[in-house]
């Protein structure tokens, strides 16, 4: 009943959208497995359209983030001639990974209004209050956290890299790098004209660690006990292992 | 190769983890020491999480002391009552640590204070060995005999007296067992197996022969780190097995390797090269408290270190 619902009110808030993204993505899940160096995930799709082409071009945005964490900024200064972590600011939820993708120039496909609204730009992905009132400058901790994850390349400003043709089909490459945490990644397709959000979609890249190295983590998380016994178990082993083969060679030798 | 480590979350190479773990494994095999003092920062700086870091290189310690004991056992080199002994006081210690590290933890700054542990500690073993061990090699050229240790000091006349055969002395318990405490306890502050801290505590506390010591440290360090590895497995399930692999397989070669070196090189020498090793970590770490980082901001897990 409710299912019918839903899909009448779907129904009847189609017409009101102008136009509408069409995705596809080259990979919905991402598997992680001993070797995996990283991958890159290719987001194309068209825009669907029943009234003709507005004069004012389209811009779209392409965003992907990772699972969010709460985290703690630290921040070193000199004591007594050492240097020591002083001021800490605590930041309530930031993506392991954020990766935002334009056909242009962020500020001028995107108004601050939209931006404020839909938390598309790195720094507003990052959501950070509780900044004790002893620390004046909050944000030179939010922008640490930025410029530390931008050169590790877990946060990407990919400006005019997503291609766009003839204002429907368009098409952008985003990688995410071998430091990948497991978990749900968030993607969003943004349509966007004169700074305006006019259509938006969502949809998941599920990032999942496989094979072996799923076995080892939920053995971890599930039979801690067991899982420490087997480490020192192999631990011995190729002690005892190594020991023995060496002795083997100097006696053979 | 790079390789992903499925409880540390990053992709590293797997080659150099091998190269890391043999390395370490070389100085492990020749001085007694299970090398967590140098693989701990070593890890940190190819970009393994600290708390994976720490709680893997215990097993990877088991692994390289259980290859090295093995090689001391057959040329009856372990003193396996001080050992015990020094076990018991241990594993006491380490516990002691434990509740040590998480009330420092809650004070905040226990980065510091592992850091400035290690600069003391590093500083002043490092030197006192450096300055004996070059004292006995100069009286060794010039000819001259070299005058034997002291052997009655006050350790001698405390009661609860012990024969320990192997090491040729006839002492009280009470100073081998406090000295397990005190490398017990920094052993689970400073997340290593201390045996960088024994092996000086025996020679010049203690009066152990030198080569009776590496043996014996190792064969201690082996519980200790042992009993530490479960600890973090079961709480706060960092062991990244995939990693220990890595760094045990050049870790026990390397051992293997380090004991034959150790065997060929005359106390004196081997004394001086661990106490130029030390005080070398030692000056790295001074000096990352005394200059001005490059990145003064660190992102850290909310409540941790």
């Amino acid at each position: 009943m409710l299912v019918r619902l839903v899909f009448l009110l779907c129904l009847v808030a189609l017409p009101i959208r102008a136009e509408e993204v069409v995705l596809g993505l080259s990979s919905d899940r991402v598997r992680i497995t001993a070797t995996f160096e990283g991958s890159d995930i290719l987001v194309f799709g068209a825009v669907k359209r029943e009234s003709p082409i507005p004069q004012e071009p389209l811009d779209v945005i392409v965003a992907i983030s990772g699972p969010s964490q709460p985290l703690t900024v630290r921040r070193k200064e000199r004591v007594l001639g050492i240097w020591v972590n002083t001021d800490a600011v605590e930041v309530d939820a930031a993506p392991s990974f954020y990766a935002v993708a334009t056909t242009g120039p962020l500020d001028q496909v995107l108004s601050n209004v939209e931006d404020l609204r839909h938390k598309i730009s790195i720094g507003r992905a990052i959501r950070s209050v509780g900044a004790p009132g002893s620390i004046a400058d909050a944000q030179a901790f939010t922008d640490a956290l930025i410029r530390i994850r931008q050169n590790s390349d877990a946060y990407q400003m990919l400006e005019g890299q997503v291609a766009l043709d003839e204002q429907t089909l368009f098409r952008t490459e985003i990688g995410l790098p071998a430091n990948l945490t497991e978990g749900e990644y968030q993607t969003r397709i943004f349509l966007t004209r004169g700074g305006n959000v006019v259509s938006q979609f969502e949809a998941a890249i599920d990032v999942r660690k496989v094979g072996l190295e799923r076995w080892l983590y939920s053995l971890s998380r599930q039979q801690p006990l067991i899982y420490g016994l087997m480490s020192l178990a192999i631990a011995i082993a190729a002690g005892w292992g190594a020991s023995a083969v060496f002795r083997v060679l100097r006696q053979g030798g | 190769m790079q390789i992903y480590l499925p409880i540390a979350e990053v992709s590293v190479n797997a080659f150099l983890l091998l190269g890391l773990g043999g390395l370490v494994g070389v100085l492990s095999g020749m001085f007694g020491v299970g090398g967590g003092f140098l693989m701990t920062p070593l890890l940190f700086f190819i970009g393994i999480p600290p708390a994976v870091a720490v709680a893997t290189e215990a097993n990877q310690i088991v692994a390289s002391s259980f290859s090295g004991v093995l090689a001391h056992l057959r040329r009856k080199t372990v003193d396996l009552r001080m050992g015990t002994v020094l076990l018991i006081g241990g594993l006491v210690g380490a516990g002691i640590g434990v509740i040590l590290f998480n009330y420092l933890k809650s004070l905040g700054q226990v980065d510091l204070l592992v850091k400035l542990c290690y600069v003391a500690f590093l500083g002043v073993i490092g030197g006192m060995m450096f300055v004996e061990s070059l004292r006995a090699i100069r009286q060794t050229r010039s000819g001259k005999a070299v005058p034997k240790r002291k052997k009655h000091n006050w350790v001698h006349g405390l009661p609860m007296k012990m024969r320990f055969r192997t090491s040729g002395l006839y002492i009280s318990v009470i100073p081998p067992l406090l000295v397990g405490v005190a490398v017990g306890i920094l052993a689970a502050i400073m997340g290593v197996g201390g045996g960088f801290i024994m092996v000086p505590a025996m020679i010049y506390l203690l009066g152990m022969p030198t080569k009776v010591v590496v043996g014996t440290s190792l064969f201690q360090i082996i519980f200790v780190t042992a009993f530490t590895t479960l600890l973090h497995a079961t709480t706060n399930y960092t062991v990244d097995i995939a990693l220990a692999v890595l760094l045990l397989v050049g870790g026990v070669i390397g051992a293997q390797i380090g004991t034959q070196i150790g065997t060929r090189m005359k106390a004196e020498q081997l004394r001086i090269l661990l106490a130029i090793m030390v005080l070398a970590v030692c000056f790295k770490l001074a000096l990352d408290l005394l200059i001005q980082p490059s990145e003064l901001y660190s992102i850290g897990a909310v409540g941790g270190h």
